[in-house]
């Protein structure tokens, strides 16, 4: 329990840091949403009972560290390929639960092979997939996920889908495959969405403690540093630029 | 309507600001001081005590700095040992 909890004999303690989260520091930027996302997946893990055979699996970008800020076991997988090392770790170890944590990036551009052929193989694993529209960690680059006309630091006129193509729509391209038994698409642009996206990540994991095969959730999130905003007018940007492109719901379910 | 407080933790805090729109009884505020990293905290100001523990704040921060306790009802508090 946090040391910092101490509950006075009139009060119910309401909301305390979960334990499945660790107690370092992390290196996200101010108002980045990556750490909501960590936070909600150790809630989920806390409450279902399953930090001590949960492993971890990241990936490169900005959540390259996220080993350090779980109280799970963890790996760290090379560019795009957490869940070819999930599959591995969880075909040998069927009752621990393995979960990758990707960023658009490492999932939908390097890594699009082998998101896919897992999802297609039925692997009962849970991938969360952080949706920022950019490649955080290295400087703002286009990404698959860049919003038609959006700047960034390698397409400073915006998006020109005539050279580049369209965004793409990873939870509903998973959710058509057959093997994929769960793959909705939520955002965490406020708290009622915030709550949402807590319980679709719960449904995600209970879905692997059901051996029910391929879960992922897409969480639309921020990049305050590279989209060159203040958090909060990050969030309105997720929420009126976003969600458009990339609707919230559940692709399969 | 419920009581409540919240406590900070201003050395993890990274002064994103993101709790404070986020509260509807508008009891967050910037600090004076930096904290050891150089930014500029969150505190609780709530002179009136309005705070009533909603957790609003804490599920929205993105750094999980915000402990949030609600105060027991007065009169569920004395029922008990009445009963006893
Ligand atoms: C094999 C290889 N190619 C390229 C890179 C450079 N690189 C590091 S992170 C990254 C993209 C990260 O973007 P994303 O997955 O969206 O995560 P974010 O940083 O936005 O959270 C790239 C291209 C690398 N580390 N390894
Ligand atoms: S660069 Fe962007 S994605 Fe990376 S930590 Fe900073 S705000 Fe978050
Ligand atoms: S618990 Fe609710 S009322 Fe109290 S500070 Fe947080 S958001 Fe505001
Ligand atoms: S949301 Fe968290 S990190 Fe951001 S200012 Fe509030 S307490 Fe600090």
């Amino acid at each position: 329990m946090n040391p910092a909890v101490m509950t006075a004999p009139n009060e119910t303690l309401v909301y305390a840091r979960p334990q499945s989260l660790a107690d370092c520091y992390t290196h996200y930027c101010p108002g980045c949403t990556h750490g909501t996302a960590h936070r909600l997946v150790a809630e989920v893990l806390d409450e279902l009972g399953l930090r001590e055979r949960t492993i971890l699996v990241a990936s490169v970008g900005c959540s390259v560290f996220a080993y350090n800020y779980f109280n799970v076991d963890a790996c760290e997988a090379p560019h795009g390929r957490a869940p070819a090392m999930a599959t591995g770790i969880k075909r040998v170890n069927p009752n621990n639960i393995v979960f990758t944590y990707q960023g658009d990036g490492d999932l939908a551009s390097i890594g699009m092979g082998e998101v896919i052929h897992a999802a297609a193989r039925g692997e009962n694993i849970t991938i969360i997939f952080l949706n920022n529209a950019t490649y955080g960690m290295t400087g703002g680059q286009m990404a698959p996920t860049t919003l038609p006309g959006q700047k960034t630091s390698s397409s400073p006129q915006g998006r020109d889908v005539a050279m580049t193509g369209y965004p793409l729509h990873m939870a509903e391209l998973l959710g058509s495959l057959p093997g994929t038994a769960y793959s909705v698409r939520r955002s965490l642009h406020d708290a009622r969405h915030v709550i949402q996206a807590k319980k679709a990540i719960r449904t995600a994991f209970e879905v692997q403690m059901a051996n029910k095969g391929f879960s992922v959730v897409e969480l639309l999130s921020s990049c305050p540093t590279n989209w060159g905003m203040t958090p909060e007018q990050s969030l309105t940007w997720i929420k009126e630029q976003m969600v458009p492109v990339y609707p919230l719901g559940d692709f399969k379910v | 309507m419920a009581k409540g407080r919240v406590v900070i933790d201003v050395e993890r805090c990274k002064g994103c600001e993101l709790c404070r729109p986020a509260c509807p009884q508008d009891v967050l505020f910037l600090a004076d001081d930096l904290n050891s990293k150089g930014y500029r905290p969150v505190i609780l100001l709530d002179p009136n005590h309005d705070c009533t523990g909603c957790a609003l704040c804490a599920t929205v921060c993105p750094d999980g700095c915000i402990t949030v306790y609600r105060e027991i009802p007065a009169k569920k508090a004395v029922r008990e040992p009445a009963l006893a």
